[in-house]
Parts: C-alpha cells; structure tokens; sequence
C-alpha cells in the first residue's frame, strides 16, 4: 500500500488529496482510488456487509453475471470462485460496470462511482456465493521493501511481452491491449496479477510467489519514480519507434530549417 | 581561361581572381611577405600551392537542398568522434557478469560484460550517456541526411551522365550505413537489441541450401553464442567504417571532379556552374554548418533520450518486450517479414523453403539497392540520353521519374509501417490483425495510386508552369475592357524568371527519333533484341510530356491574348518557323538582353 | 581547356535527335543583377551584422567555460524534473545544452557572417566534359599494348595462363582458415535438453510445479531441470547456459479439456495442462503473450499468432508450422515432468529441417 494511502486520514492528507487531484487527476487519482480494504474476504464479514453487497451487486451487475452471479453467456462470464481480489480489481478501477460492450473493458478512474466500502462490500458479496483470491494483504503492497532488480527479472519472463519493458503497454490480438502500468496502484497490479483479469493470464502464488509480486511492483514503482529517466524526454517509451518519430519530424525540420536560412540570401 | 559567360550583370564578377586579392598570393614563384609561412614550408615541400590555387576557388551552388548531404556527412562525422570515445569503455564481450554498478533496478542481474559496460558508459563514465546518445542520433541522423539527399539526387536527375559511378557509391555507402547501424545497434546486448539478432539468426537460416552453414559461421556455432558481439564489433568499428570512410572520400572527389549539379537558372549552363568560391564564403557556410548539425544533434542528445538501455534489461532469449523494434532503416525488412504470409513457406523433397521469410530479409535487402544502384542505367536506356547533364530536373519536369520513385517510396513506407503496426494498433486503437491485412493490400494498391497521382500532379504543375510563362503571374487585379467584359490582369515574367521555368527539354519517345535505319555513313543501324521493349518503355516514360514553352508560342500568346491555340501544348512545336534570339519583334521584348547564346564560351 | 575534338555544341548533343535546336528555345538571359544587401551600402548595418556575429561567438566562448565549470561542480547523480520534459539527470542536461549551445555558436556565427558581411556576388566558374582528348586516349591505348606486347603476355601463352592461375587461387590459403574457422558445422538443431523425467521449473525462481499449481488460465515459463538462473550459468558456464535458453524455453497453461481439438494434444499433456516451445518457428522470438481468454499465444515480434487449442497451429501472421508441444506427464511426488523430448526441432525453420541427414544427423 502506498504510504500516500495510509496517510488518508488526517485533514492534511485530504488536502494534500485535492492539491494533487486538481494538478494530476489521472494518475495521482488512481494512486490514491485502492478500493476494498487489504485482506478482504467473505470470512469475518458482517451480515450487514452481505446485505449491501447483495443490493450493489443486484443494482450494478447482475443484469449481466445473472442474479446468483452465476453468469449470463455472453453477455457476462460466471463469478463464481473470482474472489474479492477480482472484484476489487474490476470494480476499483472502473473497468466495471461495463459501461458499453467493447473489445476490452478499460480502466477508467474517472467512472468509480463506489465508495471504498461499497466496494469492499461488493467484493465480500461475490467473494461468500464462491470463494476465491482475497484482496491482497498491506505487506505485499510495499514496493519499499520489494527487490526491484528481481521484480524487473521476473516482470521481464512474464510480463514485459505484452506490457512493454517499460510497462507502458502493448497490442494484443484483434484490437485488444494490454494496458500501461504507470500510475497503478500497488493492489490493483497485484489483483491483476492474482485473478488475471480479461485477456491476462493468471499468475497464482505458486508460479509469481507474493514477495515476486511485491518485486514486480517494486520495480514497476522506481519505473514511475523515473529510474528509466535520464538522458531526457522519454518520447513515450516507444523504443525506436519514438526516436524514428523525432528524427523525422522535429529532428529533420531543426536541420533543413537550417540549411534554408544558409541558403536564404540575407536581406 | 576565357570568359564568355552569359552574364547580365557580367561586370560584377568574373571568375579570376578576385580583383581585392593580390595577384602575388597566387603566385607560387615569388613568395612575399603575405604568403603565410606554414604554406611556404608546405608549398616547397609538396607544392601545396598548385592545387590550392583552384581548390579554393572552387564554385559550389547554394541551394538547401544541396545541404541534404552534408548533414549525413556531418553527423557521420559526429558519429566516428562519438564513437572513438565509447571504444574506450565498451567491451565487446559477450562473457557473464553479475551487474553491480549504479543503476539499481539491474543490481545482481546477471548478464553480459558488453550490457554491462554500456550501463557504466551510461551511468558512470562522466559524461558518457551524452555521448552515448549523441552517437545514437547522429547515426540516426546520419541515416535520415542519407535518405534525403539520395532523394534529392533522385528526384532532380543528378544520377545521370556523368555522375553514374557517384551514384553507385553513393548506394553503396547508404547500404553501408544501414549495415553499420544495425550492428552498433546490437552492440549494447540489451533485451531490445538481441532479439534483433534472434531474428537476424533466423532469416540466415532461412536461406536456402546454405541457411545453417551460414548461420553457424556468423554466430561461430548456435545461437546465441559468445562470438557474435565481438564480430559484430570489429566490424562496427572498423571494417565498415573503413570501407564507409574511403568510399565517401572518393564520393566526395568525384563532387569535385565533376563539379557540383546546379538548377536551372539565369546564367546557369550546363557548361558552368554558379555560385560562392570556397574561400571565404562556402568555408565559412560549410564549415558553420558542420558545427550547427553538431550543436542541434548535441541538444537533441541534451534533451531527448534515446535507446535507454537500462529500459530494456539485459538479453535474455527467453524474454522479449512489447514493441520491439530495430532502428528505423531496418523497418522495411522487419515490415515485410510481419507482412508475408506463412503460406509461402513449404517443404520440396525434404528440404524447406521459407519464402516467408527470406523474401522480406536476404532477398529484399540486396534487392532494393540493386534497383536503386541499376536506375540510370535502366533509365538512359529507356531516354536513350547520352549527353552529360550539369543541370538539375526539376521533379516535375521529369514526371515518369518523378512518379516511380514517388511510388517506390509509397512501397517502401508501407513495409516500413508494417514494421510498427503493433505500436500504431495501440497508439490509434486499432487491431494488429486488421492492420496487417491493410498493409498487405497496400502494397500493391498504393504505389499504383502513387504513381498516377504523382504523375498527373507533375502534369499539371508542369503546365501551370506554361500557363505562368505564357500568361504572367496573376496579379489579383480585375480590369473591365470597354465591351463589358471582365479579366485579371497578369504581370509577365521577367526574363530571368522566365528562364527557369523554360530551361528544360523534353525528348520525345525513342521510337519515334531513331531516324532512318541507317546512320550517317549508309550503314544499317544494328537494333538490339530488346529494340522494341525499349521503343514501348521509352514511349511509356516520356508520352505525356509538357514541353516547354517556345518563344514562338509565347509570341502567340501574346499577340493574340489566346488561350485556346495553346491549350493543348502537350505536342512539342518543331516545325513552328521561329527566328533565332537575334530579335523577332513579335516577342522580342522577352529576352532582348540574351546577346550571348549560353553555350559559346570559346 | 577544352579538348580538340570537341567543338562547340556539347558533343552529347549529335546523339539527341530529340533536342530541340538552339533557335527555337529561349535564350539564357544570363545572371540577373545583383541586388546589394542592406549590410552593402549601409555601415550601420554591417556593423549590427558585425556585433550580432560577435555575440553568437560570444555566447559560445561561455558555454564552453559553462560545460567546463558544469562538468567540475554538478553531481553526476543529480537528478530532477524538467517542464515539458520530465525526470531527467541535471549533470547530463547542463553539460548537454552547454556544448550545444557552444556549438551552434561558432556555426551560427559563421553563417551569419558569410551571409551577411562576406561577399555575396556569385561566381561563376566553367565546366569541362568529362571525356579526355583523343590525343589522350590514343597515347594511353599506345602505353597499354606496348606494355602488353613488352609483357609478351600476347606470346606466351603459358606465362598469361599460369599467372592468372596463380592470382586467382592465392587468396585460398588467406580466406579459407578465415572463413572455414569462423564456426563449427551446424550442429544441436534437432535437440534440447528436454528427455523423460526432466522436471519443468519456472524461470527464473527456479521452482518445481505440481499439477495442481496450474490453476486455468494461469501461464508458467518454464525452463528444464538444471537449466534456470544464476545456477545454470556456474554449472554449465554462460554459453551453454544462453543456447540452452534460446531452445528450451517451454511455456504451460492448462487449458479446459474439453476446448483441446486434437487427441494428439490431449494425449502429450496432463489433465488439459499442456507445454509448447516457446520459440517462434518463425525467426525464433519468444512466443510468449498467452491471451487467457482466446487461448491465442502472438509473437511480439512479427505477430505470428497460435491457437494453444488446436495444438499451437498458426492462426495468423508470418509463421508456417505449429509451436512443437512437449509431451509432459506427473512424476510420483506430484511435480510435473517432461515424458519424453521434442519430436522435432524447434525454433525457425531452417534448410534440412526435415532430413537431418542432409546435416549428417541420423
């Protein structure tokens, strides 16, 4: 968990929340949107919670995972056995709702209209009809204590051929994508990794073991402290693709921009 | 040397001596006090003075486009400086280290010595990212000031008689180019760059026959190796840099010897060439202009990261990143192989033949620069031109030519798009798949299009061209005759811009000027086997052409204010009884200044 | 000057039937007149020319001693935030954009001064044809047959012959260590390190992996028993250790029984869980974006596509053959092992890929 997010409580924080709201929504927003509390399960939930999440659920999403969560076709996959971390991950990032059907659903800050109880809540809901992968615990979450060196190995074998070695993203099959990971929060990149939402395989304890994870986010956080930053504008992180890019544009305009002034006569 | 130059303001400048220059400082025998020591050393050591006294008063015409070169030949430059500083650290090793320098995110990584000592130009040496990047952008650039200039001398017919031989090196040297960019490419041994050698591994062995051999000898064994690294060093630093040096030294010679093209202008022949002598002022210019190509590439390096290594993790063949692209030169061949699809591989009594992928790498790569190298020749035959041409085309004013390389570039960016259709997929929302298929069928719609668009557009340029010759500019001004009747009235071209615009033939097609079967001397000309092929080629390069306009139509145009007479122009006037430039009143006016005819200069 | 043969209508001109004649065309005008910049005839110009040049040198004099005194005092680990830029490292840029900046002063000025204080009358100078005088050719052709015929090469048949002999095989003994050194004959291309028993551990933690660990959906990396990490490398040295890496590298997901098409695939794997090389048959990449949802593995290299549920045949893209599957079955303690090697060799095609004998392999 970010420190950020542990430091929410006090007044201060809530305006450091605003300032850094108003001047970076998007990535700043989502750092700070966690969703279900760390360690969220069905088991030491309230019938009270039960019972919100039931409503939520019945208002939000069975029209397409079907009343009982049992699934709906194609119109929604079954959540039985998704667990809370699923749910989290969905729900918190504003992936779901689906807003329109689509190639994929997208993360989408803005469109969270849920509190983090409510999600908590949600998830607990989902998470008692079947269980499955809890919200990952705060310990997991601290990219300070994570190896980033070892989280890049890892993150390289499974995760750099679809997100990009600089975890901006890539193209998958038919207009799919994987999405970029900068600006993330630690818990929904560890629940990304945990329930393999979509077109994401599935990385379970056993393959990725929880401190790998918390590696992986590690070396994912000194990506977004600007570690890959040093000699300039980044161009995106597109490789060669970005420097072809600024060659051609800006590169050759500044070189021919000079030569036509040499060749002008003077007035 | 005589000096019957058409010149209009003739009296301004001459081709001696300049007049403010003592004639003593060209005068090796008699060394006086203004001759500089050092040349005197030099001078009666090597007789340094005997070609200085015409090298520096070497003419260069100054156009921008004649600038194109130079910044390839500068960023080359920039790139040998830039390059002898990082031989000092790299290590062309391909040996096993465990990383523990100053980039956190690799420490304990294990990896090769040659990643490694990138890591530590980039991150320890003082100084050393900035060379490192300004040695990528200057090979970019380098590679970019290539492409153009060859375009330029494309595009404007400075391939032709006599500058063929400058041409094929020139090719030569761009192929070069590409080659050493992709093997200092591969150098850093990160993620990015080893798979672009996985890939290399994998299109040498497509090869037919001697596929495995060939690989093996290249990678001294299977892939990946420990020796590819150091061989591809010694060639990146020094055996194609010594072919790439001394073909561009004799490159820039055969500059010399056969003095630089110019374009059409007032005062320019195909017997002189017009501009500023070396000394003071194309010194200063070009050797300004070597400091500003380097002071742009240094800020771009200040200011723009390129090939971050570190980004990339250290090779790793199980391992491969999203977007992986080689550097923008190779992107036609890596294009193609995303391209060609897998049906063209098959198995023929045993053995396999994979047209998937060596058509796009072994066969395309040789394949383009034995095209460009074999394009004047291909096209002298089909002009049957074999005069020696000073003067540039303008583009439109050689529109077949215009419109295949215009097409041939619309075919090459296709395949170079290909290249990164992963990237435009995600950067425009877009499906690989459907991208893919896109390309595909561009390939072979979008440089027909190219071509005819191209074509039709250097048409009518052209005859805008006449009409601005014929008619005057337009002046924006209406004017009501007496009758009622509205036009703008058009400003006629001075004689100068007149010329520029009209200083261009256009032959007609070489079937129809073969003349009689026999030559002057009664023999029966010899027709070779392709006489006809030649005749229908030739026929298809020149059958639209616009000529330009003749005094006599000008004449026409301005006697009769008729549009109509004119407006079919595209037959060249031969038989139109026209007077010579000694003054037909009828359109005198025009260029009554012409006294001297521009090629009597004996 | 030029030469006697050639008079004064360019000689390439006899060939062009085509040309128009001179009489019908326009008639250079000749150069324009100069038109004298404000610098020409105005001192107070020129001056300001003159101080604009001075400061462009100027400025390029101090960035040099800024790059210098940047180089000394800046920490080379400083680090921080650009506008428009972002994170970058301020040594890197200071000493950047001082030697931009002092570069593109001397070029500026230099320009500035050529174009605005030197003379700017253009000069004319005369071209030549390339083509030598006959007296030229004819003395040179008279040079080369007497020195064919003092050569006596044109009599002595036996001398023409075996020096032509020799010169054309004296770069043998130079060319052939160099090429026939270079590397050893192909070799290896039709094995791994994959055989029976061979447990399956996941790169790079190195982990061995029980049947059940792979729940649906999930993707494991997997190298042989002996061949993963850092360990790998001290046993076996690092070469070994990369050419085993480029081959062996298998990638296992478990896929619903009931999706797999062939018996063949079902059959070679264990309860839906299945292995492929994850070598790209293409030009060798690792195939490795598994799209849990579609059960599609793409290159992200050339976007060759396999269809895991159809035992990895190509569905799209540049390849031609199926990913090779590795057959694989459950050891006594539960781990998940190879039963036996690739059937056939993975990784880009190549020439002799179906008759190793072609290779000398049986």
């Amino acid at each position: 968990m970010s420190s950020l997010a542990a430091r929410r409580r006090s007044p201060l924080a809530l305006l450091m929340l605003l300032f850094l709201g108003l001047t970076f929504t998007g990535t700043a927003y989502a750092a700070l949107q966690t969703g279900a509390a760390p360690g969220t399960s069905a088991e030491g939930a309230s019938q009270e919670q039960l019972g919100e999440g039931r409503q939520l659920f019945l208002a939000n999403c069975a029209s397409c995972h079907g009343a009982n969560a049992e699934g709906n076709g194609e119109a929604g996959p079954s959540l039985y056995g998704v667990g809370a971390a699923a749910v989290d991950f969905q729900v918190a990032t504003g992936r779901m709702p689906l807003p329109a059907p689509g190639v994929q659903a997208e993360r989408n800050i803005s469109q969270v209209h849920f509190s983090d109880e409510q999600i908590e809540a949600l998830a607990v809901y989902v998470d008692s009809l079947a269980p499955g992968p809890d919200v990952p615990e705060e310990q997991w979450l601290d990219a300070s204590q994570g190896d980033a060196a070892n989280g890049g190995a890892v993150y390289r074998t499974n995760c750099a051929m679809c997100h990009n070695s600089s975890g901006t993203g890539g193209a998958l099959t038919r207009g799919k994508y994987a999405p970029t990971l900068m600006g993330v929060d630690a818990q929904h990149i560890y629940e990304a990794m945990l329930t393999g939402p979509q077109s994401m395989p599935v990385f379970n304890d056993q393959n990725i073991t929880p401190e790998e994870k918390r590696d992986v986010i590690a070396f994912l956080k000194s990506i977004e402290d600007g570690a890959n930053d040093q000699g300039g504008h980044t161009l995106g992180s597109l490789g060669p693709a970005g420097d072809a890019l600024f060659a051609w544009t800006i590169g050759i305009l500044a070189f021919i921009g000079a030569a036509v002034w040499l060749g002008r006569k003077a007035a | 040397m005589t000096t019957h130059v058409p010149q209009g303001a003739g009296h301004l400048r001459t081709d001696e001596t300049p007049p403010e220059r003592p004639a003593s400082q060209t005068d090796q025998s008699s060394p006086d006090a203004k001759f500089p020591g050092a040349l005197v050393w030099a001078d009666e050591r090597v007789g340094a003075a005997k070609g200085l006294r015409f090298a520096l008063k070497k003419v260069f015409p100054d156009h921008w486009s004649f600038l194109l070169g130079e910044i390839a030949m500068y960023s080359m430059i920039i790139a040998l400086i830039t390059g002898t500083f990082l031989t000092l650290w790299y290590v062309p090793s391909m040996g096993h280290v465990v990383y523990d320098g100053d980039y956190v995110p690799l420490k304990g990584v294990g990896m090769s010595e040659a990643y490694a000592s990138t890591l530590d130009i980039s991150f320890e040496v003082k100084g050393g990212l900035l060379i490192r990047q300004l040695h990528h952008w200057s090979a970019l650039f380098f590679i970019v000031g290539i492409a153009l200039h060859a375009a330029r001398v494309f595009f404007t017919g400075a391939f032709r008689k006599p500058r063929e031989i400058n041409w094929l090196i020139g090719v030569v040297l761009s192929l070069l180019a590409i080659i050493e960019g992709f093997a200092g490419y591969s150098l850093p041994d990160d993620l990015l760059s080893g798979t672009g050698i996985r890939a290399m591994n994998g299109f040498m062995m497509s090869a037919p026959v001697i596929g495995t051999w060939m690989t093996f000898f290249v990678f001294g064994g299977e892939f990946p190796g420990e020796a590819i690294i150091p061989r591809l060093y010694i060639a990146h630093v020094l055996l194609i840099p010594a072919i790439l040096v001394g073909l561009f030294v004799l490159h820039l010679a055969l500059v010399v010897v056969h003095k630089h093209t110019q374009y059409p202008g007032p005062g320019r022949t195909n017997d002189n060439v017009v501009g500023f002598p070396i000394m003071p002022v194309y010194a200063a210019k070009a050797g300004g202009f070597f400091f500003v190509v380097f002071g742009i590439t240094a800020l771009v390096s200040a200011l723009v990261q390129i090939n971050g290594v570190w980004v990339y993790g250290p090779y790793d063949p199980t391992q491969v990143t999203a977007g992986s692209q080689p550097d923008f030169y190779m992107w036609f061949s890596d294009g193609a192989l995303r391209l060609l699809p897998g049906w063209l591989e098959f198995t023929l009594f045993g053995t396999v033949w994979s047209f998937n992928i060596f058509l796009g790498s072994l066969v395309l790569l040789p394949l383009v620069w034995v095209v460009l190298g074999a394009y004047p020749f291909l096209e002298a035959w089909v002009t049957g031109d074999k005069r020696e041409h000073h003067i540039l085309q303008r583009p439109r004013n050689a529109p077949t030519r215009t419109a295949i390389g215009a097409a041939a570039i619309s075919m090459y960016l296709v395949l170079a798009l290909a290249c990164v259709n992963d990237i435009l997929a995600i950067k425009l929302g877009l499906s690989i798949n459907d991208l893919t298929i896109l390309f595909r069928t561009m390939f072979f719609v979008l440089p027909v299009l190219v071509f005819v668009v191209t074509k039709r557009l250097c048409l009518s340029l052209q005859r805008h061209d006449r009409e601005r010759v014929l008619h005057g500019n337009e002046t924006g001004r209406i004017v009501r005759t007496p009758e009622g009747r509205f036009f703008e009235a058009h400003e006629p071209l001075d004689e100068f811009e007149r010329w520029a615009l009209v200083d261009y033939d256009t032959p007609t097609p070489l079937g129809l000027t073969q003349g009689p079967d026999v030559d002057s001397r009664g023999v029966a000309r010899r027709r070779g086997p392709l006489a006809g092929a030649q005749a229908a080629v030739s026929s298809f390069f020149y059958k639209d052409a616009v000529t330009a306009v003749t005094p006599a139509e000008l004449a026409a145009a301005h006697h009769h204010g008729e549009h109509d007479a004119l407006e079919s122009p595209s037959i060249p006037q031969l038989g139109a009884p026209v007077n010579d430039s000694t003054g037909d009143d009828d359109f005198s006016e025009g260029h009554g200044s012409a006294v001297q005819a521009p090629t009597h200069h004996r | 000057m030029a030469n006697p043969h050639h008079d004064d209508t360019a000689p390439a001109m006899r060939d062009d039937a085509a040309a128009p004649a001179r009489s019908e065309t326009f008639q250079n005008p000749g150069l324009p007149p100069h038109v004298p910049r404000r610098a020409d005839g105005d001192p107070k110009a020129a001056k300001r020319a003159e101080i604009q040049v001075v400061v462009l040198f100027t400025l390029s004099a101090l960035a040099s001693i800024a790059f210098v005194v940047a180089y000394f005092v800046i920490d080379p680990d400083l680090k921080g935030y650009l506008l428009g830029i972002g994170e970058i490292n301020l040594f890197h840029l200071a000493i950047g954009v001082t030697m931009g900046v002092s570069l593109l002063g001397i070029g500026l000025g230099a320009i500035h001064w050529a174009k605005t204080l030197m003379p700017d009358e253009e000069v004319v100078e005369q071209r030549h044809p390339q083509v030598s005088g006959d007296d030229d050719r004819e003395a040179v052709a008279q040079t080369l047959s007497h020195g064919w015929r003092s050569s006596q090469l044109n009599r002595r048949s036996a001398l023409l012959g075996s020096a032509g002999g020799a010169l054309g095989l004296f770069a043998l003994p130079i060319v052939l260590p160099v090429i026939a050194g270079l590397g050893p004959r192909p070799q290896g291309l039709y094995t791994t390190n994959w055989a029976e028993g061979t447990l399956l551990r996941i790169d790079p933690s190195g982990a061995a992996i029980r049947a059940g660990d792979v729940t649906q959906g999930s993707v494991f990396h997997v190298m042989p028993d002996g061949w993963v990490g850092h360990e790998a490398v001290e046993e076996h040295g690092a070469e070994e250790a990369m050419i085993a890496k480029a081959k062996d590298q298998v990638i296992l997901v478990r896929l619903d029984p009931s999706l797999i098409k062939s018996q063949k695939q079902r059959e070679w794997g264990y309860e839906g869980i299945v292995a492929y090389s994850k070598v790209c048959t293409h030009v060798g990449c690792p195939v490795a974006l598994y799209e849990q949802q579609t059960h599609h593995l793409l290159c992200p290299c050339h976007q060759s596509t396999f269809d895991m549920t159809d035992d990895c045949n190509v569905i799209f893209g540049p390849a031609k053959r199926a990913l090779p599957q590795l057959p694989i079955t459950v050891d006594g303690d539960g781990y998940i092992v190879a039963a036996g090697p690739f059937r056939e060799p993975v990784g880009p095609s190549f020439w002799e890929r179906e008759r190793p004998g072609l290779m000398g392999v049986e």
